[in-house]
């Protein structure tokens, strides 16, 4: 029971980060149709982001670690965010109304392009960070077990369910996400209207980076290295997840996001960590084949 | 207050505007019929910039908006209710009706409501209700009042009678001409259902294969032969045709 226990809060604490970067797929699938391949990249950026922020901020001698964290948090994503804007103008909106697959192939040589300049600034060794908060509670149920519950992975589940509650708040209730939600479902009437496409998309594709430079943030603090190819196989992961939840459902991507988390690791612990990759792309075979509109996915399949 | 000169517009290749003349005046209600596929849906929304005027010129009170981009020409004070109403499917009516007033300033939205609320009673009994479950009338009604909401002065409507039960028809047919009289909206309506439309218009316009045929005022070619042959054949509210003696141009 312990066991289980400790899995449950490991895999729950994981799948917050990878619901996170799968909310940038969903939105960006949803509003303009396309994979945003290079959006796992922007988080391993905002992950290097957090780190130099840290080391700055040790320098200037910021020492109060909730001051640093929420420094950190607001500069994290504000240059993610930049990264994030410049890509979709640089990459995408030049190829919007070219061919489907040609925005595609842009995103996979942007993941590249990110990869290779974040290697080559900031070396290609794996990247140690010292803890920075410590502690937690010993939720052992029988003697002799250990379950234990960090500070930080409270920290990053209290952080993802407030982040979550704002964005839902902005898609729902404010005219922006009104706006985003009207270009998703007939962008020739949103522009009819008046609205401003370009500066819509624009929107999404900050809000998605804003959220992958917290994960980066989150996973900085967790795991305690990073390298420049983090972004790859989290992406991978964040995108099975969005599937697995239904692309281009928001809360399709934040339950498939905890439950890719969960799989993984209850794989981990009770099979083998070595093919836990395996058991989640695994599941995305699965879903493609048996559920290809996703857990929460609507039914329509035009965009595809 | 609108111009239409020489508009041409095409879809890739296949042009499907040749040299376009139209003006309508402030205060009016002018109509365009046609065949199906003549171009009217094309020249409304070339009108919007979709798809761009390939040579021509669109000049909206005095000011040329041929390039302006689409966002930008709502904002000079047209509105659009396009073909297949394109209601916002996922959305609420009143979701829809805010989509409607996106350019203009908050204070007004309140007044703005209660307006197109009174003139769609039927709307303020769903508001809530999800725009893709609302019935063909109530969503041409959700499709006029979120254009209004825009606060227009002029106004394109896109078939606003298809599909609807003929009283239904009769209905919107009145409360555009409400729109036009009380609001001062001009309107420039897209039929095909022609006997109601010319009617109501003060002129008119016909389109075929891409060109504007004939125009007149309403009564002029209601009582024309040609065009009782080609667009009112079998309107049995019409009066008995005169002997034709030419089929429709
Ligand atoms: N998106 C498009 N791509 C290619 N051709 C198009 C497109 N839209 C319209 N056309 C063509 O342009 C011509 C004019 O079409 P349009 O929709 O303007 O006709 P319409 O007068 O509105 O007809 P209807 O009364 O049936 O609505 C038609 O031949 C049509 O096939
Ligand atoms: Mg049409």
């Amino acid at each position: 029971m312990d066991y289980f226990l400790q899995q449950l809060i490991n895999g729950l604490t994981l799948g917050s980060i990878y619901g996170l970067i799968a909310i940038g797929y969903t939105m960006v699938y949803g509003i303009i149709g396309m994979i945003n391949f290079a959006h796992g990249d922007l988080y391993m950026v905002g992950a290097f982001i957090s780190m130099i922020a840290f080391m700055l901020l040790a320098v200037l001698g910021i020492t109060s670690v909730p001051l640093a964290l929420a420094l950190v948090l607001v500069m994290a994503m504000l240059f993610t965010a930049v990264y994030g804007w410049a890509i979709e103008r640089i990459a995408y909106r030049p190829l919007r109304g070219s061919f489907k697959l040609a925005p595609l192939i842009s995103a996979i040589g942007m993941s590249i392009v990110l990869e290779n300049y974040v290697q080559i600034a900031q070396g290609a060794r794996v990247k140690p960070m010292q803890p920075l908060i410590q502690g937690g509670f010993d939720l052992s149920l029988q003697p002799g077990h250990h379950t234990s519950l960090s500070l930080l992975q409270i920290l990053i589940m209290l952080l993802t369910v407030g982040l979550m509650a704002v964005f839902s708040w902005i898609i729902t209730k404010t005219p922006l996400g009104r706006a985003q939600r009207a270009t998703e479902q007939d962008m020739t009437m949103a522009t009819l209207l008046g609205v401003n496409v370009d500066r819509i998309i624009s929107a999404t594709f900050i809000i998605g980076a804003c959220l992958a430079a917290v994960a980066g943030l989150m996973v900085t603090l967790y795991y305690g290295v990073i390298d420049f190819y983090i972004g790859f196989i989290a992406g991978m992961k964040a995108f099975t997840a969005a599937v697995l939840g239904g692309i281009g459902s928001l809360p399709g991507a934040m339950l498939g996001g905890l439950l890719i988390g969960l799989i993984e690791a209850f794989w981990s612990g009770y099979f083998s960590i070595e093919y836990k990759d395996v058991a989640t792309f695994g599941i995305l075979v699965m879903v493609l084949i048996f559920r290809p509109t996703g857990l929460l996915g609507k039914p329509e399949i035009e965009k595809v | 207050m609108l111009s239409i000169r020489n508009l041409e517009a095409s879809y890739g290749r296949i042009q499907a505007l040749h040299g376009v003349d139209i003006d309508v005046e402030a205060g009016e209600i002018v109509t365009l019929i046609g065949a199906n596929g003549a171009g009217k849906t094309t020249l409304l929304m070339t009108l919007c910039g979709k798809p761009r005027a390939g040579k021509g010129s669109i000049t909206f009170e005095g000011e040329d908006i041929t390039r302006l981009p689409t966002y930008q020409i709502v904002r000079r004070g047209i509105a659009h209710a396009p073909e297949g109403r394109r209601i916002f499917p996922r959305m609420s009516v009143l979701e829809n009706l805010q989509m409607g007033a996106v350019t203009v300033d908050p204070k007004y939205f309140a007044d703005d409501l209660d307006r197109v609320l009174t003139l769609f009673p039927r709307l303020k009994e769903r508001i809530g209700q999800r725009g893709g479950t609302l019935s063909g009338g109530e969503q041409q009604m959700l499709a006029i009042g979120r254009a209004l909401m825009s606060r227009p002065r002029l106004l394109l409507l896109d078939e606003p009678s298809l599909g609807l039960a003929p009283l239904v028809v009769r209905q919107i047919f009145d409360i555009i001409r409400d729109i036009n009289r009380q609001q001062k909206v001009t309107v420039f309506l897209v039929e095909q259902n022609a006997f109601h439309a010319l009617k109501l218009a003060h002129r008119a316009y016909v389109m075929v294969n891409g060109r504007i045929a004939m125009s007149g005022s309403g009564a002029e070619l209601l009582a024309d032969a040609g065009v009782r042959a080609a667009y009112l054949e079998g309107g049995h509210e019409a009066p008995p045709p005169r002997p034709a003696p030419e089929a429709a141009p």
